[in-house]
């Protein structure tokens, strides 16, 4: 049991965690291991807060975790790094992007968005923060901010044994393939391992 | 051998395609939606369908099993609440193809109004029950119960749940088993379900579980795994997969994939190989509890609980009090609540359902159950599928008989759900006088589990062309005479429709019309709205139409471009037109 790993990706429903989840659990079929993951549908995608896992290792047997248990955490809002940060592991590692997206009830004016997330985070996690948004527009499409993600977390995770790019060109359209190319090394770039 | 990652929908799928399933219908429902989604690849093999509803989907499967082939029907657990008619009845009838019903639960009601334990239903009305735990089990088991129904002569119940059905794993493919279909023969002793009959079938019944049970001691089904001695986990479904993790590993488990009838000498045998026993189950003590009637003594429902789902580490702290190390990061984000998309349909009815504190609004399963959430607030019940007529219906005569002659009473759902179980209840308002006013909010699709067709769509499930049956001829013929078809999205129309509907001395329905933006044979990029800073007041009015695309910054309107689809909902409500769309 002790040889799993799991990765929790939260974010906002429609901004790309589950293609990104994808692309992670290819990589990690090829390269030999057991993985499950566990996806959410209906109600919750309704511009709600999604959660997708990944647990991979020699042998895996539960797709969800509970808290306290994941390696690490990618958010693709911050805020949503905040929610889920009791299912991180004390000595996990936590990808934050820098962007913020007011839920349904913040934008009503019924309660105010949090102040200080990523220094939260920062303060108790060893933390990668990135602006993938701005990235992602860099290089012509907002749309790809997901792969730049991924990069960060594949570099964060140290998962170089594995051929990331060849992933990325299989699993994408080919014409966006030099896209995810550059997205997928834009976000290896934006981290410090 | 290729494995290829599943999730257990696919794979169940995928399992009834090998095992020569020929007829198949469904009414989607989450977590079982994606099954049938995932069935029009077979097409060259099999026959697939949305049905209107689970009753309906259940009767034609049962139908094509009497007809002698090999049948499937699918439904999330409370559309077994709907098909439970047909199915008690096909249990003593039997089957003559294989008849496997499919009940998707939702623990922790991850998109459901309630967290039943389908189980029962295999107890209740005496069918074999198998649950899988992982992808690759949801394809064997769909073919082992197959075997099962023909062997046994009973319809299956396979039942998974929201994390076996939408959970992936790896799956390895066997090959499609072509079954010969028997020349049809009448059997009216078998499918004449008159009580002489019946009288006959049900002690059938009571033999062919109690040789089922003999059968589950030796199946491949339920198996043993043994460890240690000290410790003994008697589990199924997704409960022996978080099980695995929690508890030590010397110890022993018995993992079960036909869980009724039990296999009681099995689970007695297993328990006196072991110290201590415990039984490890989402939801209700199912197991548990007949474990225990027949005199094994175990623990399970007062540590792990009856309440939402279980995982490996909340059964850690409930089993043996090792709680998680957690860390408080010492800032709480705030709800993230779904709402109704940017340019939703819904969103204009609502709004003008709000504006109206007279207004009692019943409502239904669907999208639009989110009209009743803030800032909106226009709904004063969701009850069941089909319910939002008829609970108004019996709201409005309460009110009626207390004197409360000042409510006005609407009933609220969307097409599918008209068409699913809402019809009855259009009847019964003209029937029996009701004074409300049945609305339906008709955006073309079943929207809220990933736009699957239905009869008003004009498709089927395997992308032929359908007859479009139009909701206002169906009205009509039920003696509804003043139909008020209306864009919910021109908010004075909308309005007058409202207006008119309350005022109407004959029977009144209203049917706002537009299709849900997110159907892709629809584009729908017509522009986005501004915010003029110089006239915004910062009245926040634009807020009240609950719009995540529209905020307030710096004391002024602003509309998130990224989020906005030009709709004008919130532009119409602005009391200094300071919103305007910008056409592309």
């Amino acid at each position: 049991m002790k040889t799993t790993k799991s990765a929790l990706l939260v974010g906002v429903g429609g901004q790309g965690a589950i293609l990104t989840a994808k692309v992670l659990v290819s990589g990690l079929m090829k390269a030999g291991y057991d993985v499950k993951m566990s996806e959410v549908h209906g109600m919750s995608q309704r511009g709600g807060s999604v959660s997708t896992q990944v647990h991979w290792g020699e042998k895996v047997y539960s797709p969800v975790i509970g808290k306290g248990a994941a390696d690490i955490v990618v958010a693709f809002e911050k805020m949503e790094a905040v929610r889920y940060a009791d299912y991180l592991k004390p000595d996990g590692v936590a990808v934050i992007n820098d962007y913020e997206m007011a839920s349904s009830s913040i934008a009503a004016g019924l309660c105010q968005y949090p102040e200080g997330c990523l220094e939260a985070m920062e303060n108790h996690f060893r933390c990668h923060v990135l602006k993938a948004g701005e990235i992602a527009q860099g290089l012509g499409s907002a749309k790809c901010m997901n792969i730049i993600l991924f990069g960060s977390m594949v570099k964060a995770l140290g998962m170089d044994d594995i051929d990331w790019e060849s992933v990325i060109a299989e699993t994408v359209p080919e014409k966006f393939r030099e896209l995810n190319l550059s997205a997928y090394r834009a976000g290896r770039d934006a981290v410090s391992a | 051998m290729e494995r290829y990652l599943l999730s257990g929908n696919e794979a169940l799928a995928r399992g009834a395609y090998e095992a020569g399933v020929k007829v198949c219908s469904a009414y989607p429902g989450t977590p079982s939606t994606e099954i049938f989604e995932n069935l029009p690849q077979y097409r060259d093999a099999l026959y697939c369908e949305w049905a209107p509803n689970e009753k309906v989907a259940t009767e034609v499967a049962y139908g094509a099993s009497i007809a002698g082939v090999r049948s499937l029907c699918a439904m999330k657990h409370v559309g077994v609440n709907v098909a439970a008619d047909p199915i008690f009845t096909a249990a003593y009838n039997g089957v003559s193809g294989g008849f496997v019903i499919i009940s998707a639960d939702d623990p922790s009601m991850h998109s459901s109004q309630n967290e039943q334990d389908n189980r029962h239903y295999a107890r209740a009305a005496k069918l074999p029950m198998v649950e899988p735990s992982d992808s690759q089990e949801c394809l064997d088991f769909m073919r082992a119960a197959y075997e099962i129904s023909e062997r046994f002569d009973l319809p299956v119940l396979l039942r998974t749940t929201t994390r076996v059905s939408h959970s992936k794993g790896l799956v390895r493919f066997g090959e499609r088993e072509e079954r010969p279909v028997p020349a049809y023969a009448r059997n009216t002793r078998k499918y004449i379900s008159s009580p002489a009959n019946a009288m006959m079938n049900h002690p059938k019944v009571e033999e062919a579980l109690a040789a089922l049970e003999a059968y589950g001691c030796t199946s491949p089904l339920n198996r043993m795994e043994l460890n240690g001695t000290k410790i003994g986990v008697v589990t199924a479904s997704i409960a022996y997969q978080y099980a695995k993790e929690a508890f030590p590993a010397d110890a022993s488990f018995l993992k079960l994939g036909l869980t009724n009838p039990l296999p009681m000498k099995l689970i007695r045998e297993f328990a006196a190989k072991v110290d201590k026993l415990y039984v490890i189950e989402e939801l209700d003590g199912f197991m548990e509890e007949q474990i225990k009637a027949a005199g094994i003594d175990c623990v399970g429902k007062d540590l792990t609980g009856k309440i939402y789902e279980l995982n490996p580490q909340l059964l850690q702290e409930r089993i043996f009090g090792r709680k998680p190390e957690t860390v408080d990061v010492g800032v709480s984000a705030v709800s993230r609540p779904p709402a109704l998309c940017p340019g939703c349909p819904h969103r204009g009815f609502f709004y003008t359902m709000s504006r109206h504190k007279d207004f009692v609004i019943a409502g239904d399963i669907g999208c639009y159950t989110l009209g009743g959430s803030a800032p909106l607030n226009a709904l004063d019940s969701v009850v069941c599928m089909g319910g939002g007529f008829t609970v108004a219906m019996g709201m409005a005569r309460a009110f009626e008989l207390a004197g409360q002659t000042d409510k006005k009473v609407f009933g609220v759902m969307g097409d599918s759900t008209f068409f699913h179980s809402g019809m009855t209840g259009a009847a019964e308002i003209v029937y029996n006088h009701g004074n409300v006013i049945p609305v339906v909010l008709d955006n073309s699709i079943t929207g809220m589990t990933g736009h699957q067709d239905n009869p008003g769509s004009g498709r089927t499930l395997q992308g032929d062309i359908a007859e479009t049956l139009k909701i206002e001829d169906i009205l009509a013929a039920y003696g509804y005479k003043n139909i008020l078809i209306v864009d919910p999205q021109d908010l004075a129309a909308m309005e007058k429709a409202v207006q008119d509907a309350l005022a109407s001395t004959e029977p009144a329905a209203i049917i706002a019309r537009r299709p849900c933006l997110l159907i892709k044979r629809i584009k729908h990029d017509i522009g986005k709205c501004e915010v003029d800073q110089d006239k915004c007041i910062g009245c926040k009015k634009c807020l009240s139409v609950g719009c995540p695309a529209v905020m307030v910054e710096n004391k002024k309107a602003k509309i998130d471009p990224n989020q906005c689809v030009g709709c004008t909902v919130c532009a119409q409500v602005c009391p200094k037109s300071a919103i305007a769309r910008k056409e592309n």
